[in-house]
């Protein structure tokens, strides 16, 4: 299990190789024969030269930061999956909608979907408040039950004599390149209003969404925002339909806010985030789409998404998992670093400090390692600047066979960490009445992060000690600031 | 042609079992609808009491890129490399919606929205990148085509034919479900109520947890021809929400899994017949009809009954 979730970064990465990678490698796969025809598109598709383009261009993106905006909404009140379920919960509507108009026509598709987002909300919420179905089943009932008469009344459509199924066909994963101008009206209306809503609501929105209570108790009408917030929300779903499908218009709503949120705290800048975000995906996905003709531009744009989350979540500062990898990976390495110091210090200290270097042998099997992680240990100290070594006769140099000595620096800082140690385990024994003998691992541990103010209230607590518990010296701050191994503690 | 055609007995009921060959078509079509509804019922059951429907849909969207993959690299419709891929795929999704729920702050619910639309979209774009090569195409993986099970090649084992692959394939796995239920029961029953006390008595929670997850992912695999991953869904959640207007045991609910699978499948057939769309749609569409009376009026918790309490 530990393995597995050690493993999730990796794989999260991978998916967001395959994620990056796969459209390109399928824009020339499916459409291009040449890399010259690929280049050519994508300047078609940038400079806007015709305006199907600037239609496609325009529509994602605007898609894109309404998604982006309702989403923030949606993720911060738990509502993910509901927007999941309405998005499936339109399906019949729409086909309804065809089948009343007999032909595409978007006012019909629109009060279609609209009907039965309204029905699959009521349903939903009449299962959760008048029987005991919980919200995870109550959820999956709506959507199943109104995706199977969806798909019910798309395969008889089919058979029917105007069944002029490839605009409908759409609707299931998007076509951005079939975006109309009167589609385009839709989409900038539907911005128009959820911009004038937030602005208007942004504080009843605010407090509603992370204190309900509190709220009513100011008398703010709850349950009315909330309404309006659906209706938004549905709004916002049957707009983008065209554009990115119903499978997977929820992904649009919940992954730019996700994204948003590993991000920023406050909401304001949460907003602007998710909904720049969400402009992104939408570009990003129908640009692919438009590159490789007649990909369905809905699981382009969810990648897209996917992809900037993934990035985000292994690069955002400070949390970031790769940034967080490479810290924990300098510690590692800083610790590394002071344990084969305090070998060396204990190495020197068993020979009472009469020399001044030690061989690598000795340091092999004080460490318990072979000679492969000590060369490499003994490296990382030179590296530093904390040793150095020569080999033991000048004419032959065989790894495992130098001398080494530490340097000012080193020795310093050998001392240190042999003082932390050794202190922390006297303050054990005398302050905390541990036996001296369980002491050695808990100093093992917390020599390496023991602060410079922690030391010196040890040594006021301990009154400045010379011994520790097993009755070694103690390097004291004279030792530390000699540098120089032949003023040994002893004298 | 108007879009409800008009009902007679004799087409709707009669035509389909009129000739030898339209019968023993039509048999294993309603053999195979009756083994994915029987299968999906008993998995679903235990997903559903466990609070975890959303969890199958889930399975279900996120094993796509499995099978892509294992379609693309393969390039057959065989049962075992597609079942490893999707159990890699849906296996890998479950870890990184609990990755992201335990090590950042995204609530489980948006984590499982992210992770299922991605792991979908992935799936989606593979194939129909790959549309020209291979005949599997995001429509059947979508709604499935029940009408076309008897199309399946046959099963040959040493020149003894043993009939369709598809069924026999169902079959196997329903037998499987069945006995892990009943072997598992006492150990799902107290792992699925009460994990704490499962826990404390020493029963591998986590497992049980994994094994019934590896099972959704093969009924999925399964039912996929037959019903797409968006229906099986419906098959998983219908049964046992709609038992559960009616018994409050488990073991009743799983065993009125198997009266509402044939309900289910007779109904939804001859409605497809009837209206000549998507069998599985119809099948998926019989539950939902069957669903709204058992709520209203079921005597376990249906509205009339809480409704006459007050």
């Amino acid at each position: 299990m530990r393995i597995f979730l050690k493993l999730c970064p990796g794989l999260l990465l991978l998916v967001a190789l395959l994620a990056i990678g796969i459209p390109e490698l399928m824009a020339k796969q499916v459409g291009m024969q040449g890399e010259e025809k690929f280049w050519e598109r994508t300047v078609r598709f940038f400079l806007l030269q015709d305006t199907s383009v600037q239609i496609v261009v325009l529509g994602s993106t605007l898609i894109g930061i309404s998604c982006g905006l309702i989403g923030s909404y949606v993720v911060t009140r738990k509502l993910s999956l509901f927007g999941d379920t309405l998005s499936h919960a339109v399906l019949p509507g729409i086909a309804i909608g065809f089948l009343w108009a007999e032909s595409k026509d978007n006012i019909a598709l629109m009060v279609g979907a609209t009907g039965a987002g309204f029905l699959g909300v009521s349903c939903l919420t009449f299962l959760q408040k008048c029987t005991h179905v919980r919200q995870d089943s109550a959820l999956g009932i709506v959507l199943s039950g109104f995706y199977a008469v969806g798909i019910c009344l798309l395969t008889r459509i089919q058979k029917m004599e105007f069944g002029n199924q490839s605009g409908l066909d759409s609707f299931l994963f998007g076509q951005a390149s079939a975006l109309s101008v009167e589609d385009l009206w839709g989409i900038g209306c539907t911005l128009f209003i959820i911009s004038l809503f937030i602005l208007t609501a942004h504080k009843k929105l605010l407090i509603t969404g992370f204190d309900l209570s509190f709220s009513r108790s100011i008398g703010i009408r709850a349950d009315s925002l909330q309404y309006v917030l659906w209706l938004l929300l549905a709004f916002c779903i049957i707009t983008s339909l065209q554009a990115i499908g119903v499978i997977l218009a929820s992904a649009l709503l919940i992954i730019p806010a996700v994204t948003a949120s590993l991000l920023v705290k406050r909401m304001n800048a949460y907003l602007l985030i998710s909904a720049t975000l969400g402009a992104f995906a939408g570009l990003g996905g129908s640009f692919f789409s438009f590159l490789g003709q007649g990909m369905p531009t809905g699981p382009l744009i969810v990648l897209v998404s996917a992809g900037i989350f993934i990035f985000v979540l292994c690069l955002r500062p400070t949390d970031g998992l790769l940034i967080k990898w490479f810290f924990s990976r300098k510690n590692t390495l800083r610790i590394h670093r002071e344990d084969t110091l305090k070998a060396v210090y204990q190495i020197l200290e068993s020979h009472d400090f009469q020399h001044q270097t030690i061989n690598t042998q000795a340091l092999m099997s004080k460490r318990g390692i072979d000679i492969v992680k000590c060369e490499i240990e003994i490296q990382q100290l030179i590296n530093a600047g904390l040793a150095t070594t020569e080999p033991r006769s000048p004419k032959l140099s065989i790894p495992g066979q130098s001398i080494l000595s530490l340097t000012p620096m080193g020795w310093e800082y050998a001392c240190k960490i042999v003082r932390n140690h050794r202190l922390w385990e006297l303050y054990l024994t005398n302050e905390a009445k541990y036996a001296p003998d369980h002491v050695h691992d808990d100093a093992e541990k917390i020599e390496h992060v023991l602060g410079d103010d922690t030391i010196r209230q040890l040594e006021h607590i301990l009154s400045n000690p010379r011994k520790d518990p097993h009755g070694k010296l103690i390097p004291s701050l004279t030792d530390m600031e000699m540098g120089n191994i032949e003023s040994s503690p002893s004298s | 042609m108007p879009l409800i055609p008009d009902f007679t007995i004799n087409q709707v009921f009669t035509q389909p079992w009129s000739t030898t060959q339209l019968i023993t078509w039509n048999l294993q079509i309603i053999l195979m609808g009756l083994l994915v509804c029987w299968t999906c019922g008993l998995v679903g059951s235990f997903i559903v009491i466990r609070r975890m429907a959303l969890m199958g849909d889930a399975i279900s969207h996120g094993i796509l890129p499995g099978l892509a993959i294992a379609f693309i690299t393969v390039g057959s419709l065989g049962i075992g490399t597609m079942f490893i891929g999707a159990c890699l795929a849906g296996l890998t999704c479950n870890f990184c919606i609990e990755w992201l729920h335990t090590n950042t702050k995204i609530r489980e619910d948006a984590a499982m929205g992210l992770v299922f639309t991605s792991f979908f979209a992935l799936g989606v774009t593979l194939i129909s990148g790959n549309a020209g090569n291979i005949d599997l195409d995001p429509g059947c993986i979508l709604y499935g085509e029940l009408g076309l099970i008897p199309l399946a090649e046959k099963v040959e084992i040493n020149g003894t034919l043993f009939g369709n692959r598809a069924i026999w394939t169902m079959g196997v796995v329903f037998i499987c479900v069945v006995t892990g239920a009943i072997v598992f029961y006492r150990q799902l029953l107290i792992s699925s109520f009460d994990s704490t006390l499962a826990k404390s008595i020493g029963m591998p929670v986590k497992v049980i947890h994994l094994g019934l997850m590896l099972t959704l992912a093969l009924a999925t695999v399964a039912s996929l021809e037959a019903v797409g991953v968006i229906l099986v869904v419906a098959m998983f959640v219908f049964p046992s929400v709609t038992a559960s207007f009616f018994f409050n045991r488990l073991s009743f609910i799983l065993l009125s899994s198997f009266p509402l699978g044939i309900l289910y499948t007779l109904g939804g057939f001859h409605l497809a017949h009837w209206l000549d769309c998507s069998i599985a749609g119809a099948i998926a569409v019989t539950a939902t009809l069957l669903f709204i009376p058992a709520c209203l009026l079921g005597p376990n918790g249906g509205v009339c009954s809480r409704f006459m309490h007050r």
